[in-house]
Formats: structure tokens, sequence, C-alpha cells
């Protein structure tokens, strides 16, 4: 118990303060705010079991969100038929030409000797195949970028339910880090940071041009919901019902019947956006358990104490038979994985696909800022790192209002550093979270929960 | 005929923009790979320091033009760049000294400095949005062109018009200069090969009694001047944003590592291959043809290789396939 006193402290004050979010603000922003602590969370558990467990740096959450992200679309939007009827058969040929030219390349490198006849066959390989590509998915594009340009334009998804989608989310960042993990693992720590970063970018610049995959930057809106909507609680009686139970004190104050129902119709409105959001809170709090179960799991199993012993002296580990390559292979995949899980999270909550949004301080070095700042190598931390610095990102605009009026209350309102100070209040959350980053790496290295290793 | 006008549309679409581009991605890629090859850290806030010194020479080019001053033809921005220069400096060395000397002294991991370097940028980023907001500015002012494509027509009487803007020039001369000066400084003077000596051995470099304080900040100083410099061209010639100075961080690094990180002579031609790369692969070449081919075999189609919605991609990608075939640089920088 004694071990985990500082957890319990620190979680009990982040709790304390959303809540005190919802007495002085509203209920609904501190839902929201919690909701995202909790996606943060979930991004900052995959970028710690990589930096944390196996010391791999990872710079590319924002592209294993973004692939989370798609997944949502391309498994939970319905078909356009019409577009697969115009398309499909061209897109799906040059699917097959892609899966072709892989296999033909990996039969290559296995079966000839190194040598520049391999270098030009492969190179060949790869540029006739890319023709063909091009030449076969051209036409079919304009094609399915044709039909209904305002609505659809694209190819749409499977139609399945989107709780299913971030699974897949899950298999598709953990496909593209199979991929960037065999092409660049083997690079120094910077290099590796710099490689991911840059092909993060690679891959969000791609679904934001595609626009036959996902729209692009027209974004995809309307996203199934796994939880209810608004309109169909605000209109059915058992949750009206709910709301005058639950507020009847308030209710029963007021005199006139119409005021009455005026101020019972502003309830349920208010009540449903907050039921979503904590059925949203909910399905979001099952898959933060279960990932927490898992990774406390792991971290104190054989495997965990492998991963930190290749960690903190990779030759010894070597040495001891341990296949560093493999694991760090391994790692990187589960990792990148888990973030995907938390992109198709954050787009299912938001209901809406916006690949224009994906931009790197935001997805890749806020997330990094949490994994230093809650402590690396430490669950616990990881998950109290996306809570607080997501409240930090939010609330700093209005905590610098705070003080901003607080230090200038003498001067008079007209006043012009007093007005331009006052219209940059959004920006101070840059400031609150770099100098957050830079005090902890001062003078707390090791985050604000470091990593507790259970002598057994 | 036609094939002189077809070579005035090349130089006029791909070559004179990419050696502008190049031109200041070289100056920034020179900025990284000094602070990787001395300080031993891949800088994060390097595209915000520029930012930084660029928006000091907005706003004194600003306060320039409202006291009435101007540079004649020149943009009244070169005069404001020794004050952003000063600017940008005394803001390295403050930075030096409260955040990275502490773990320089402490010889911590390059990847902890690059995570502080993460906190630079978030701090750099703050302060430029809170002091001139995120706005886009344009700040050009002097002459526009040198020379305009229907006086380039009247005077050759080709069928294909070249236009010259002035901060084409102004970049690509500034460039050279600035950089013949670098690489003058680095080899011949005593300073320089001290510099040199500390970033490839510097357990050796102080034995022989260089001063590790005195290299730091000669290092800071060109730094400041080349992002001050870098950012400002790149201002003159698109327009200055905060935002698209993060960005611009990103092919950035491409050209250092590309070129050899830690290589200076690397990093500047990394700079030009980068530029080169994106503009040429991104360049609908149908007029060219239309020019350059017997008029049966002209195309049809725009004869454009890849949209250029993916200009940073081609960047990304030629870094990404120089990682895994040459892993030290094409111009073999420090050994990964």
């Amino acid at each position: 118990m004694k071990n985990y006193l500082n957890i319990i402290i620190a979680y009990s004050i982040m709790l304390g303060l959303i809540i005190l979010v919802g007495v002085f603000q509203s209920w609904s922003i501190a839902l929201t705010i919690f909701n995202y602590c909790m996606i943060s969370a979930v991004m900052t558990m995959g970028a710690n079991i990589q930096w944390g467990y196996a010391g791999l740096i990872n710079f590319g959450i924002m592209g294993y969100t973004a692939l989370g992200g798609l997944a949502v679309v391309l498994v939970s939007v319905a078909p356009v038929s019409e577009a697969w009827s115009v398309g499909g058969v061209n897109m799906l040929m040059s699917l097959l030409l892609i899966i072709l030219m892989i296999f033909s390349v990996r039969y290559v490198l296995k079966n000839i000797e190194k040598s520049k006849k391999r270098n030009y066959l492969v190179a060949g390989i790869i540029i006739v195949g890319l023709f063909l590509i091009k030449i076969i998915s051209g036409p079919a594009i304009e094609l399915i970028e044709a039909v209904e340009p305002a609505k659809t334009g694209f190819l749409g998804g499977l139609g399945m339910p989107v709780l299913f989608s971030w699974i897949v989310g899950g298999f598709f960042a953990a496909g593209l880090a199979f991929i960037v993990g065999k092409v660049a693992l083997g690079l120094r720590a910077d290099y590796l940071a710099i490689a991911t970063l840059l092909i993060a970018e690679i891959v969000v610049s791609i679904i934001k041009h595609e626009d036959w995959l996902a729209r692009g930057v027209k974004n995809v809106i309307g996203l199934k919901r796994p939880a209810p909507y608004e309109i169909d609680l605000q209109t059915s009686p058992w949750f009206i019902d709910l709301v005058e139970k639950f507020h009847s004190t308030k209710l029963s104050l007021t005199n006139s019947l119409t005021e009455r129902q005026d101020l019972l119709n502003q309830l349920v409105i208010d009540a449903s956006s907050i039921y979503v959001k904590l059925c949203f809170a909910g399905l979001f709090l099952i898959v933060v358990i279960i990932l927490l179960l898992v990774t406390q799991k792991a971290l104190y199993s054989p495997w965990g104490r492998m991963m930190r012993a290749i960690r903190d002296n990779e030759e010894a580990a070597s040495a001891m038979g341990k296949n560093v390559v493999k694991q760090h292979l391994f790692i990187f995949i589960l990792g990148s994985a888990i973030v995907g899980i938390a992109g198709a999270m954050m787009v299912t909550n938001d209901g809406l696909f916006t690949p224009g949004s994906y931009r790197p301080m935001r997805y890749t070095f806020v997330i990094w800022v949490m994994v230093i700042v809650g402590g690396t190598g430490n669950n616990f931390g990881a998950i109290l790192g996306g809570f607080v610095v997501w409240f930090l990102w939010v609330e700093a605009a209005p905590i610098a209002l705070f003080f901003i009026n607080l230090f200038t209350s003498h001067l008079p309102e007209t006043n012009e550093i007093k007005i331009h100070l006052i219209n940059s209040a959004p920006y101070f959350r840059f400031l609150l979270v770099g100098i957050g980053l830079l005090l902890i790496m001062r003078f707390r290295p090791q985050g604000i929960i470091p990593e507790k290793i259970i002598k057994q | 005929m036609d094939f002189i006008n077809a070579i005035i549309v090349l130089l006029n679409y791909t070559i004179l923009p990419a050696l502008t581009y190049g031109s200041q991605l070289a100056l920034g890629a020179i900025f990284v790979t000094l602070i990787y090859g001395i300080l031993r850290f891949a800088n994060f806030a390097t595209g915000d320091m520029m930012s930084f010194g660029t928006m000091f020479a907005v706003l004194f080019t600003y306060y320039l033009q409202s006291k009435g001053i101007s540079f004649g033809f020149l943009p009244t921005a070169l005069l404001t760049i020794p004050f952003a220069v000063a600017m940008m400096i005394s803001y390295m060395l403050i930075i030096d000294k409260t955040v990275f000397s502490y773990y320089r002294i402490n010889k911590s991991p390059p990847v902890q400095l690059a995570m502080v370097s993460i906190g630079v940028m978030f701090v750099t980023q703050a302060i430029i949005r809170i002091i001139i907001g995120p706005t886009d500015r344009r700040f050009m002012d002097g002459e526009k062109f040198i020379l305009k494509a229907s006086e380039f027509k009247d005077m050759t009487g080709l069928a294909e018009g070249l236009t010259i803007k002035s901060t084409q020039i102004i970049t690509i001369v500034v460039t050279i200069i600035l950089v013949a000066i670098l690489f003058w400084f680095l080899n011949k003077t005593k300073t320089g090969t001290s510099m040199r000596a500390y970033s490839d051995n510097e357990d050796l470099a102080l034995l022989s009694g260089i001063d590790p304080k005195k290299v730091v900040l000669i290092t800071w100083i060109i730094a400041g001047i080349l992002a001050t410099i870098g950012g400002v061209l790149y201002g003159l010639d698109k327009s200055y944003r905060p935002f698209v100075y993060f960005n611009n961080m990103l092919p950035i690094f491409a050209a250092a590592i590309a070129g050899g990180i830690g290589n200076p002579y690397g990093a500047f031609l990394g700079g030009y291959l980068i530029a080169f790369a994106e503009i040429f692969l991104t360049y609908a070449y149908k007029r060219f043809f239309i020019y350059i081919l017997p008029e049966q075999l002209e195309p049809n189609s725009l004869m454009q290789l890849l949209s250029t919605d993916y200009k940073f991609a081609i960047s990304f990608s030629i870094l990404v396939i120089v990682l895994v075939f040459r892993p030290s640089g094409i111009f073999e920088g420090k050994k990964i």
C-alpha cells in the first residue's frame, strides 16, 4: 500500500482538479476534458511502452493516430455503392498489384545474391509496378471522386459497427509500425526520432491528399457512434423522466407550468450531452483499465524484465542470447498499435475525421511531453502524464487570462498591452507546457511518478 | 528557337525557384549541422529559432517604415538584419545559459538534449505568438522584379518570358556570400579550426588547450546569424508565418541529414538537393515537352510525376532512403 501512496495522492489531485472545472465552468466541459485526458492517456501508454520499456524513440505518434482515425472511416461508414461500381474493380486491381509487387520484391531479395543486378531488378519492379498502378488507378480515382463530390466522392467503408474499428485501427498502426520498424529501427536514437517524424508526415500527407480513400481535407463528418445521439435522448420519455426525478427539487421551485416546462427542456438538453459524454467516458475507461492491467502484468513478467535488460544494456542482453532486434521490432509494433487504438477512439469521440488537423505539434510533441512529465517506464505515470498535460493544455488559456487580468488590473481597459495580452491568452498553453517540460527535465528527469522496479 | 524556349520554361519555373528555395534550406541545414556537430544534439527548435529572428526583422521593418526610412530599391528588411541577428544571438545565449549548458556539463545523452530542445521549441513558439501573433505577414518592399516577363519577351523576341524576382537574386547572392565567409572562417582561421577540432574529437581538443566555452559561444553566434538571415530570406521570398517556419524544420532536417549531419558542406549541398528534387518531381512538364517534341508526339496530360501536394513527402522520402542505404549521408558526415 505504501508503494502506491504517491500514485493515489497524484491521481486524487488530478481528479479534484477536473471536478473543480465541473463546479466552476460546467460539467460538460469537465467531461470533455476527462474524455480527452483518457484518450491522451492511451496514446501516452503506447509511447511509454516504446520509450519507457525499450528506450525506442518514436516521434511518429501523429501518423499512427491518423491511421487509427482512418480505420474508423473505413470500417464504420456505409459503402458508397456508386463509387464502387465505377472504380471499385480498378482500385482492387491496384491493391492486388501492390501485393504482387511486395511479394516479387521479397522473392528477388531472398533468391538472388546481393549484387548490382539485384538492386536494378528491385528498382525495376518498383518503377514498373508504380507505372502500372498509376495507369490503372488514375481514371478510376477521377471517376470515384466525381461521385457526388460535395457529399461522398470516396469509396466509403464497410458499414460495420464502430467499436470494431478500434481494433482495426490498432492493426493498421501495427502494420505501419512493422514497415517503419524494419526500415528504421537500426538507426541511432536521434536519427530514429527524425526518421519516424518524417514517415508520419508522409502518412498524413497521403491521407490528406488521396480523396478517394477518405475524402482527404474535405473531411468525413457524421460518423457512427457507440453511444446514443442527443436528439434521440431528448425525445425519449425514460430519459425525460430520469432528468425530472434528478432535478425534482429544482423543478418544484418554479410556479407556472410553462416556466417549469422551459426549465425541464433546458435541463434535458444539458443532461443529454452529459449522458452521451458519460457513455464515452465509460467506454474509454474500460479500454484504459484493460490496457493498464495487461501492460502492468507484462511489465513485471519475465518478458518485461528482459525488455528492461535490453534497454539498460543492449550488448549484455544480446550476449545472454536475447534477440534484441526482434524484441525491438515487437515492442515498436505493440506500442504503435496502442496509439492506433487511441487514434480510433479520438475520431469516434469527435464523430468526424479531419486529416488536416493532424499536426506534429499536437499529436507528437505534446504526447511526448506527457510521457516525460508523467514518468517513463511506469504505466501509472504515463496515464497521469496524459491527464496532467492535457488538462494544462486545455485550461492554460483560462488560467493565463486570470493572471493577465490580475497583473494588469491597475491598467485601464483601453491599454494596448493589456488588450494584446488578453487576445494572445490561447498561446500561453505553449509556454506553460514548454516550461513544464523544461522544469521536469531539469529537476525530476524521471517524471512525476518514477519507474519502480519491484524486486521479487 | 523552340529549344531555347524550352530551356527558358525550365529556368523560369524550376531552376530559379529551386535555387532560391535551396539557398534558404541550405542556410537552415548548416545551422542544424553546426549545432549537431559541435553541441551534439538534434535541435528540434530549429524552425522556431529561425522564426524568432525573422520576427524581429519584421518588427524593425515596420518601425523603419513608420519612420519613413527605406533602403532604396532593396527591401528595408535587409537593413534590419543586424538588429535582428543581435536579438537572436542574445536569445540563443540566454537559452543556452539557462537550459542547454546544464546538460552539456553533465554530459547527458544526445536524446535528452533533443527532448530539452522540444521544450525550448514550445517556449519559443509561445513567445513568438504572444509578441507577433500567428497571422501571415508580408514585409517585402522595394523593387519587386529585376526582370519582368514582358520586358524579357521584348528584349529577346522569344515566346516564353523569364521573370526574375529581386528576392530570388538577393537570396542567392546573400547565401553565396554568407556561406563563402563561413567556409573561409571554418577552414582558414584559428577559431574555425578549433571548432572543427572540437567537433571531431572533444577530448583531444580539450587536451590541446581549446576553450570549450569559446567554441560554444562562437557556435551560437554563427547559428544566430545563419538562422536569422535564412529566416528573413525565406520570409521576403514568400511571407512570414510562424506555423510555416515550424514546418520548414522538417525539410531542413532532411537536407542536413541527406548531406551527412555534422558536415557543413554536405548540408549546403543537401539543401539544394532537397529543393531541386521537390521542384523537379512536382513540376508539370507539359509546356516543356510541347516545345521540345515534334507536334505529333505532344503530350495531352500535365506530364507531372507527382502532385504538388506531395512536395514535403518527397524530401522526407529522400531522407528515409538515404538513412536506410547510406546512414552517414551522401557526403559522409558523422557515423551513426
